[in-house]
């Protein structure tokens, strides 16, 4: 089920750094929008990095990427810069979409990131077209979906699942399965809870992976990349994950307890993989600090980038409502 | 590419279709039943056997679905034209229209274009009931980031579907069920029209009737009734519902002085509210009388014939308001 994983200290410590990147990067979120810096909703990732880090390590530049409105982690993971995107969160215009999109909708056209999509399962069907233009313009490339556990029970998670099968449409759709959509949990909304045997009714292959191990996520992932890219049509994996923190910055939490929470904390990916890689010799306590020095200061240096940014000019307003021509920089494929 | 004759509106759309399939690899037609069945309406009719099951693409029913398939590819690179059997079905794709061909190149900072067209049949007349009668372009035309087209001549459905592909944004194409069989001659080397303008359809200037798509014939005749009672009409074809062209109408009234707005949607909160609000914050002190709407009566489309026509703003209603402004001055 699982593919071979080369890992080298480098990597594993890179996993290590990306989650870390993520971990801290929406810890300064938190002081910024007590702060009144960062306004309008903010869903954090937390509990979840291994999902995102895990996956993109399995993708290639020339794939593209779909994701959620909790998309700080994938997108730093899918190498958005973390200044622009702290611009973004700040509402200024160097920010990733001009300040235009915010906390939720982040996208970035030279990485093939395409959302940031704070409809519940909106960007499914998005992702099924994107798949079928790579089939024709760039053959080999992959589309990954991000979508939580509550966008399954949407049409259009049934609808993208349909298309993709009968098109053997080159897309990965990963399911962060975090077991509450909002407050909502699973096992109450949907008839099977087992996101990933859902595909069975649409003939697409699927595994269930921890979402808490970035080591078994990737491995996960690049199995079904390669499934994916060799033409075999569409994979589901289900990421079984876990929130630490509230559904949203506005989320009082009535529907789930303490000591659930505490549970879960437990199995943090960070921590999890930090004792593993001490335990057997993959790196010191000295390397450690080198990557918490090293990610603290590409926050401060975002930071500073962020706040020394401006606001767009309200003349500015009606820009790109509507276009008048296609981007360069949206990829125009390989092949014709 | 194109010859001059005589053809039907809805030769003018598949003729339409297949000079986009030609002129751009990119490009490709998917919906409901578009390829074995030919199309609901019979627009895509031997578009299968000329260019394949790659460029002529059947969908299951999953309008949300499938529309957002168009908009992915359209993001991708690909130019697709995606089908919906009618106007109505389209509530169910809303969503992907709306909060993702709409909204994606204004929320990315201006990274991506949507280069997508959707067409669509709308409108009455065939006694086909409230779900499958409704005229909902006004609502579209509601929506910033879209373009929203009505072809009303055999001209402009065989020639702004290559201005709508050659656009950068999502385009909406409302094509009325009542036109698909109207037939006129078609201009030889005409290549495009524009996708920006109203367009004075006949010259009058006693008075403007603003209207589009499936009431362009019933204004028509509305204004040859009304000449022959010594009152000249002028009719203006809104042909671009967003943006909406209301400076080539305020020019009209400004000639005529009088106005009678005609659109089969409902009238609470339609086209013609938006239009009539604009003509009074342009032109209220060139008119004679009150701007004048006729519009689809506020039900939803009932099945028999008589209560069909009698909910559309038939030549009859469009007299009787035109007269009105008369009698009053």
């Amino acid at each position: 089920m699982t593919a071979k994983l080369h890992l080298d200290r480098a990597h594993l410590q890179g996993l290590y750094r990306g989650m870390l990147r993520i971990r801290r990067f929406e810890a300064r979120c938190v002081e910024l929008y007590q702060a009144q810096a960062i306004r309008g909703f903010l869903h954090l990732y937390d509990g979840e990095e291994g999902v995102a880090v895990g996956v993109m390590a399995a993708l290639q530049p020339q794939d593209a990427v779909v994701a959620t409105y909790r998309e700080h982690g994938q997108a730093l993971a899918r190498g958005v810069p973390m200044d622009r995107l702290l611009a973004e969160m700040l509402g200024k215009v160097e920010g990733s979409c001009r300040g235009r999109g915010g906390s939720m909708h982040i996208f970035d056209g030279a990485r093939r990131f395409y959302g940031g999509n704070a409809i519940v399962g909106g960007g499914l069907p998005l992702a099924a077209g994107l798949a079928l233009a790579d089939a024709r313009l760039r053959p080999g490339a992959v589309t990954a979906c991000f979508f939580g556990e509550g966008a399954v029970t949407e049409g259009a998670f049934h609808e993208t699942m349909n298309l993709a099968s009968i098109w053997r449409l080159p897309l990965l759709l990963v399911c962060e399965n975090n077991l509450y959509a909002m407050g909502m949990p699973v096992a109450e909304a949907e008839a099977q809870p087992s996101i990933h045997r859902k595909a069975e009714a649409y003939r697409v292959a699927a595994a269930s992976v921890d979402g808490m191990d970035p080591v078994e996520v990737e491995s996960a992932a690049r199995h079904a990349v390669e499934c994916v890219r060799s033409g075999h049509g569409p994979f589901l994996l289900e990421c079984r994950t876990y929130r630490f923190r509230a559904h949203s910055m506005f989320d009082a939490q009535s529907y789930r307890s303490r000591e659930e929470i505490a549970q879960w904390r437990e199995r943090d990916p960070l921590e999890r993989l930090r004792r593993w890689m001490q335990d057997n010799h993959q790196i010191t306590a000295d390397q450690f600090q080198a990557i918490a020095d090293e990610v603290e200061q590409e926050l401060a240096a975002a930071l500073a980038f962020a706040e020394a940014g401006t606001l767009e000019p309200v003349e500015e307003l009606e820009r790109f409502v509507l276009m008048d021509h296609v981007p360069q920089e949206q990829p125009q494929g390989n092949a014709p | 590419m194109s010859a001059a004759g005589r053809i039907s509106y809805r030769e003018a759309c598949r003729q339409a279709i297949r000079q986009a399939l030609l002129d751009d690899p990119r490009a490709f037609l998917m919906g409901e039943d578009v390829a074995r069945y030919g199309g609901c309406y019979a627009v895509s009719k031997g578009l299968l056997a000329e260019f394949g099951p790659a460029r002529i693409v059947d969908t299951p029913l999953a309008e949300n679905g499938f529309v957002g398939a168009g908009i992915g590819a359209a993001l991708g690179g690909l130019r697709p034209i995606v089908e919906v059997m009618t106007c109505n079905f389209s509530l169910l794709a809303l969503d992907q229209i709306m909060n993702n061909a709409a909204t994606i190149p204004h929320m990315s900072g201006g990274q991506f274009a949507v280069p997508l067209v959707i067409r669509m049949a709308t409108g009455a007349g065939r006694q086909l009931a409230a779900q499958h009668s409704h005229s909902l372009e006004g609502w579209y035309a509601h929506i910033p980031g879209l373009k929203v087209l009505a072809p009303a001549t055999v001209e402009d459905a065989r020639f702004m579907l290559p201005a709508a592909m050659a656009d950068p944004n999502p385009v909406l194409l409302f094509e009325h069920i009542e036109l698909y069989a109207a037939e006129d001659e078609i201009r030889a080397g005409l290549e495009r029209v524009d996708i920006e303008q109203a367009r004075v359809r006949r010259a009058g200037r006693d008075l403007t009737l603003a209207t589009y798509g499936g009431s362009l014939p019933r204004c028509l005749a509305a204004a040859e009734a009304l000449a022959a009672e010594g009152i000249e009409a002028e009719v203006v074809d809104l042909r671009v519902l967003r943006p909406l062209d209301h400076r080539t109408v305020a020019a009209s009234v400004a000639r005529t002085r009088r106005c009678v707005i005609v659109d089969e949607g409902w009238r609470s909160g339609s086209l013609s509210a938006e239009l009539a609000a604009r003509l009074a914050e342009d032109c209220f002190y060139e008119l004679d009388a009150p701007v004048r709407r006729v519009c689809g009566r506020e039900v939803p489309m009932p099945y028999p014939a008589h209560l069909e026509q009698a909910a559309l703003p038939g030549a009859d209603r469009i007299l009787a308001a035109a007269r009105g402004l008369f009698a009053r001055s």
